[in-house]
This record gives structure tokens, sequence and C-alpha cells, in this order.
């Protein structure tokens, strides 16, 4: 049944290794045959990286570019691909009432600073807290604060792309992601929100980002397997992507008094958190698959990160309760985007309902083929470390279908 | 008594606050301090602040060991001011029982533990200091306790476990308004009938070299470091920059129904939340106000009140030449003349800006007004700036029946989010 206040997927905008814009990393994962890696420049760590892009095309001014690091440039453009997708980028009042929420951790550190004081100290500096004010006060660019706090990917959304309805920043992982595309949707289903701007970044290509990662073992040491099939691989399992994803959603009503194309419904969306342990987890993915219907859509897009625990736990969760359903673990094509997982794997589900084709086994076994294009399907977010999330899309009913 | 608003909106009771600030811990040693006028800012002796420009900062000193770090900090805060929050509520501290929003610092790798991890890689066969080497040093060792710091949910998820919240915790940053989104997230979550009872927290413990160093070099920071208590000094000619600060703040909210199905003493209601994001500069406020204008009249408008229902305004009021021109600037232009009338005070200028929790914070303080009739006063005013011209409730407390407070939070990045509080309808 099709209501007003049902939520709508708009406008799609991706920056990936493999490309950029919606149709071209649909056109890429379509024809998947290897993954883009870099495995030197962070050896022993595998990472996807970034192509070049042409900043301009969607950050004009020079000056704005210069005024973010790599994540907060690659959110804002993908930002921008996504509004111009929806057909609503330069439309002032669109823009002015819509609402923003981004899933943004940040912390792009100096390294260069950071490197010269672990010099110092290890030089055998007197008084290490002086020695470290003393390298911060000379070295640090006064603008890499802004470019690395976590609300100014939002700040810069609003600069470059002037969305001001609102503005509101979530962190913590994949969580933050689930929570910011659950949120925008409840808040256009109650009626508290007509359209917003909703996704994430990540820059993996910095040794700080590696690092946090690291401390916990998660990362691959030994290259590229696809996600499901990464237990004989030395290290922890995952391999993280350089790249972003944004969705505009709106309500029904909104998109088709405007004359929008609409991608497909965005049905339930249900998260939760709790204890890690196999048999807490399966409760509550068996849960939160009862509240969303995960389990009886045709297909199921994964964007596990490959954590050796957690991608068992979710094997098992798949194995028992999904058998049937072809899944796609998106991340081994993409890598693992921290924050933009949920909204990436959204925005895949989103763009495999609109071409009307399933998206293709990447590479793993555990990936059944798919006799038919699904008509609807599910979106699987388990957190490498934490957080469960999942949503369901399907075909659009009513008028722009 | 309805239990809609006047859009059919579920009223939102406000049934438990709690306050941490470099004051003290605790709703009733802060109002005790606020309202004599004392300040909590003092030198700075948790670490080195050789070569800083700004060497005073509002720590809280007395929470965690100095040596337990930013992360411990914020955690030991955020826990204290929602168990403060949910003791008041009188509902289960451990089975809370309702989803958190918790606004927070961004979190990185501190210094201590780069340096420890830097020392570990040398040890195990690293030869320059470095990224390789603390990279080296994570894969060699067990360094749990670093990862968990590391993350940006750790805070919220150690909530979530201590008091029982339900489903996946929001955790959130909009700079210097991210604890009145906390509340708005709350308050919005409880008209969607998600739920009936929410907390929402926001807490900030990082003040470290580092953080004073970045806030410096945006020209952020009160220099005036001679005299720690006098050094902020919001609406003064001579205020030249905020001063940082740490604590935390919390309310458990709840639909008015269900409260007071349960028997709940009700103190205070949730009226409104405004909010309006700037794209004018990362820093600057549009030169019109016209962001903070929309935020304020959008509360009003959220909470179905007009100017005329407002009794006493809660500042942003940081303390920097550009914050408190612009708030003056949009408060007269919502409230015209009628703004000169109206107290309005900072509580910034005793507890310094406590950043991600100071929106929390200040709701609290907000609802205290309300409920013990006693305006906290904005101390160091010594010198009024000409072209300000409000009533600041200049050094002193006063005594005054409010029924209805505009709390105001302002942030880097275009953020700007406003909030009404409003005594419990008679």
């Amino acid at each position: 049944m099709s209501s007003p206040n049902d939520v709508v997927i708009t406008g799609i905008g991706i920056l990936s290794s493999l490309g950029e814009g919606a149709e071209a990393n649909w056109a890429a994962l379509r024809d998947f045959s290897a993954p883009v890696l870099e495995t030197e420049r962070f050896a022993p760590y595998t990472v996807h990286p970034l192509p070049e892009i042409d900043w301009s095309q969607q950050i004009a001014k020079r000056g704005d570019q210069r005024q973010m690091e790599a994540w907060q440039r690659i959110g804002t453009y993908s930002a921008g691909l996504a509004l111009e997708d929806a057909g609503i980028k330069g439309n002032e009042a669109l823009c002015a009432s819509m609402d923003m929420i981004v899933a943004a951790s940040g912390g792009e550190r100096d390294v260069d600073v950071d490197t010269m004081i672990l010099n110092k100290v290890a030089e055998g500096a007197g008084d290490i807290g002086v020695a470290i004010n003393e390298v911060l006060t000379t070295e640090l660019r006064p603008t890499l604060f802004l470019a690395q706090l976590s609300n100014l990917l939002a700040g810069n959304i609003s600069i470059v792309h002037k969305v001001t309805g609102s503005s509101r920043t979530f962190m913590g992982e994949e969580g933050s992601g689930m929570s910011a595309v659950q949120t925008a949707a409840a808040r256009i289903r109650a009626g508290q929100s007509t359209h917003a701007l909703v996704g994430g970044a990540y820059n993996a290509e910095h040794p700080d980002m590696l690092l946090g990662y690291e401390l916990g073992h998660f990362l691959s040491r030994g290259g590229w397997a696809p996600v499901w099939d990464r237990d004989g691989i030395e290290g922890g399992g995952m391999i993280s992507g350089s790249g972003g994803a944004f969705l505009v959603l709106e309500s029904r009503e909104h998109a088709e008094k405007r004359g929008a194309r609409i991608y497909c419904t965005l049905g339930p969306v249900a998260a939760d958190q709790g204890p890690v342990g196999s048999d807490r987890t399966r409760a509550r993915l068996e849960r939160l698959a009862a509240e969303t219907g995960l389990a009886e859509t045709g297909m199921i897009v994964s964007s596990t990160g490959g954590s050796h625990a957690r991608t068992a736990d979710e094997k098992a969760f798949l194995s028992a309760h999904a058998l049937d359903i072809p899944v796609r673990g998106i991340a081994s094509a993409l890598g693992h985007m921290r924050d933009a997982q949920f909204p990436m794997a959204v925005a895949f589900a989103a763009l495999s309902l609109h071409y009307g084709e399933a998206i293709p086994a990447l590479g793993s076994i555990f990936e059944a083929e798919a006799v038919s294009a699904p008509a609807s399907i599910g979106v699987l977010t388990i957190g490498f470390n934490a957080a469960e999330g999942m949503a369901v899309v399907s075909k659009t009913q009513g008028a722009g279908a | 008594m309805s239990f809609t608003d006047h859009a059919g909106r579920p009223v939102i009771a406000i049934t438990g606050a709690g306050v941490v600030s470099s004051l003290g811990a605790g709703k009733a040693d802060n109002w005790a301090k606020l309202t004599a006028g004392q300040s909590g800012i003092h030198r700075i002796t948790r670490f080195a602040t050789e070569h800083l420009r700004t060497t005073i900062a509002g720590t809280v000193d007395f929470m965690t060991p100095a040596e337990a770090g930013s992360a411990a900090l914020t955690y030991a805060l955020a826990e204290s001011a929602a168990l403060e929050a949910i003791r008041e509520s009188g509902l289960s501290e451990s089975d809370f029982g309702g989803p958190l929003f918790l606004a927070a610092p961004p979190v990185e790798l501190e210094w201590w533990q780069r340096l420890a991890l830097d020392a570990a890689g040398r040890d195990a066969g690293g030869a320059e200091p470095g990224y390789d080497r603390l990279l080296l040093a994570a894969r060699s060792g067990e360094h749990l306790e670093f990862y968990r710091s590391s993350q940006f949910g750790t805070v919220g998820q150690k909530l979530q476990e201590r008091l029982g919240t339900r489903g996946l915790p929001v955790t959130l940053s909009t700079a210097c308004a991210s604890g009145a989104t906390a509340i708005q997230l709350g308050v919005e979550a409880i008209r969607r009938g998600e739920a009936d009872r929410v907390v929402s927290v926001g807490t900030d413990g990082s003040v470290t070299s580092e953080a004073l160093v970045r806030f410096s070099l945006l020209s952020a920071l009160s220099t005036q470091n001679d005299v720690p208590e006098k050094a902020s000094k919001p609406f003064s000619k001579d205020r030249d920059g905020f001063v940082m600060a740490e604590g935390a703040g919390a309310l458990v909210m709840e639909s008015l129904e269900s409260a007071k199905a349960r028997g709940a003493t009700i103190l205070g209601i949730l009226e409104g939340c405004g909010e309006c994001a700037d794209d004018f500069h990362r820093t600057r406020s549009k030169p019109d106000g016209s962001p903070a204008i929309g935020a304020v009249r959008a509360a009003l408008e959220d909470a179905g009140v007009s100017t005329t229902d407002i009794g006493y305004v809660n500042a942003h009021g940081t303390s920097t030449p550009e914050n408190d021109k612009m708030e003056y600037l949009s408060l007269s232009t919502v409230f015209g003349e009628r703004m000169a009338s109206i107290p309005i005070s900072s509580n910034k200028s005793m507890i310094g800006h406590t950043l991600t929790a100071a929106g929390a914070i200040e709701a609290v303080f907000s609802l205290l007004a309300i409920r013990t009739g006693t305006l906290p006063p904005t101390i160091n005013h010594a010198n009024p700036d000409p072209a300000i011209e409000l009533d600041v409730v200049p050094n002193v407390a006063r005594q005054a029946d409010v029924k209805r407070v505009l709390s105001n939070s302002f942030g880097f990045g275009g953020q700007n989010t406003c909030l009404v509080i409003a005594a419990e309808p008679a």
C-alpha cells in the first residue's frame, strides 16, 4: 500500500574505488571481476583507493577544497552527486528546507607533525608535555582542526551545496550510518521532514585510520579475498576502502509533487546493539529480521567488512534464516567504509531495483546465483565490532514507478 | 491537563536532570555556586602549559585521575550526569528501557597512547619513530583498551551497558550545539511515538593541550590568563574569547502521559526545539544573523509560543567578540524592543564553554532557573559592551518568577539549535 508519507529514494551519490556517480558504480559492480587495490603504499595492509577525482566538479571553489581533509572532500563531493542525481542541486528553496544527517567520524591528523613529535620524544626531550606543546604550537596548520572536525563535513555541505534545513552529525562507526538512515526515514514517515540528505564518507588512505582498526587486530595483512572467504588470510579480515555514499530521501508526496524520479521505496529500517557474543547477536538479528521482513526479500545486500568473528556470525544467521536468498557482500568490491557502510548498501540495493537486475555474485561461493531480478532487497549491516542494522527496499508503487 | 500540545503531539515532560561542571558534581552543588556567582575557571594543572597562549580552563579534575585521559573522563562525566537524572526520575538506573541520545566529543588516540605505542614499536624492532612503528606496535601487541578509546561509539556503548538503555544509542556531534541536539533528538523520538522515555546526555572531557592549540589557532580562546576566574566575560566590551571547559548535562524526558501514569514528579516541560544551519562560513555566522534568527523563531513556533511568553533567555554567550554580538543581533531582531527588558545571562561566565556538553548543561540550568525562581548572573560584567543593550543579570543572581526559558546553542560549522523549556502547567 502506498501512502503520502512513504519514504522514497530519489537521489544517489557514490564515490568509490570503482568510480564516480551512481550509474558508473552500478555498471562497475554489475561487471565486477576484480577489485581495485592499493597494496604497496600501506603494506602489509591493502586498501581500495579512490580514483583521481576532479574535485571542482562538485566543489567549485578551490578555497573550499583547501578547507577540507580528504574524507570531508569525499563526503561533500558525494553529497553533491546525490543532490544532482535528485534534481535538487542548485534549487535554493529545496536545499534551504532540506534536512541533513551525516554519519561522520573524522580526525584525519597531520602525519608530518605527529612524526616530528614522536621523533622529538624518542630523541629524549626533557619534559614530554612541553615538547609536544612546542611542536604543536609552531607546526600545526590553523585550518587543520576544522578540516578534521566531525560535524564540519555537514558544515561543508551547507557551505558548498546550501543545504540548511537542519544539520546533524552522527558518530560511531557503522552504527552512525544506520542511525542516520533510520532517523531521517522516521522523521519523514512521521511528517517531521519532507526531504533529507543522508550519508557518510571515509578516507581509508591514511595511516591513522588503519591504526584504529589494527589496535583491535581487525585488518587483513594477507591481501584480498571476497569478504566471506577471509578466514585463511593472515590478520583480522578487514580491508578498508575510500569513498562516500549519500542518499536523498523524500516523502512520496513531496517527490511526486515535484515530479522526481523515484528509485525505490525505503521500507522498515531497524538497528540494535548489545553484547557481541554469538548467541546474543543472533537473537538481535532474528528480532531485527522479524521487524523488517529481511528474510522475505529476493536478495540481501550485506556490508560486512570481513572481520572474522562478526562475519562468521553473519554467515551463520544467513544460513539459518535466509538460505534461499542470494546475498551480496559489496565490501568485497568496495572495501569497508566505516560510517558509510549502511548508506552504501542501501544505495546499491536501490540501484539494483531501479535497473531491474540482481547484483552478480562477487567472487565467493557463499553468494548463490540469482535466478531473477528481485522485487525487494534486504540490507544488512553487522558492524565490524558492534551494532547491527537492517532495512528493506522495494519496487515503488503508485505514480513514478 | 492535556497530554498533547498545540500541534497534537505528546507533551514532553522532564522528569530527571543531572549535571557536572568545574563547579562540582550534581545540581545542588552547581546551583548553589552558580547563583552565588562563583567561577570554576582556574589555571590548568593537569598538563604542561608552556608555549600555550591560553593556560586557563574549566577542567573537571575531581572525577578521574589525570593519567586516565580524555576518553575515560568523558565517560565518567556522562555517567555521573545520567545517573543523577535517572535517579531523580525514579526509573531504573540499570534497566532504563528507553533510547540514549549522546552528545560526545570526537575521539582520537591521545598523545600518551601514541607515545606508548611508539615505545612498544621500538621494542618490537621498529627503526624510525612514526606511524609505521605505531602500526607495528598495534599488530604485535595487545592494546585493546587503546582500541576501544579510539572508537567513536565506545562512550555510547559503555553508557548503554551501564544504564540498560534500549536499542542502538545515537552518538552525535553538532559542535557547540551538540547537547541541545541530543535533547532535540529525544524530543522528536517521543513525539514520533517510538519511545515513552529517553535519556539525553551531553558530555565533554576533552580539554588537552592539543585541543587548546587548535582553538587558539582559530583565535577562539581568551588569553586573559592572569586572573582565570575573570577571563570569561560574555557581553563585556573587553571580552576576547571563550574559556574551554568540561562537564556533562543530562535530562530524562518522557511523554507527559506516561510520566503521569507512573506518578512521576514533573520538573518541567520541554516545549519546543528549533534548528537552522548556516551556509556562510566554517567559524563565522552570516552577517545578518538569519540562521540564528531562524533557529530562535523555529523553537518558538515549535513550542507554540510567542516572544511575549519568554521570561528569561539562557544565552549561548561564549564571550567571543563574534558570538555575543551575533546573539544580540539575533535576539533583538526576533524580540524587538522587548529584548531590553528580558533578562538574559550566560552560565559560561562561570563554568566556561563546555563545548559538546554546553547545550545539555544549560538546559539543566534553565530548568533550575524556573524551578527555583532564581536567575544565575553573568559575572565579570564590569565593562558592558555599549553595542549590546541587554539585561545580562550582571554579576549578581536575581529572584524572578520565570515560567518559560529560551536556551540558545550555536556552533562552528553553522550549527544553531534553540530549546524552549517551561514550567509544568498549573
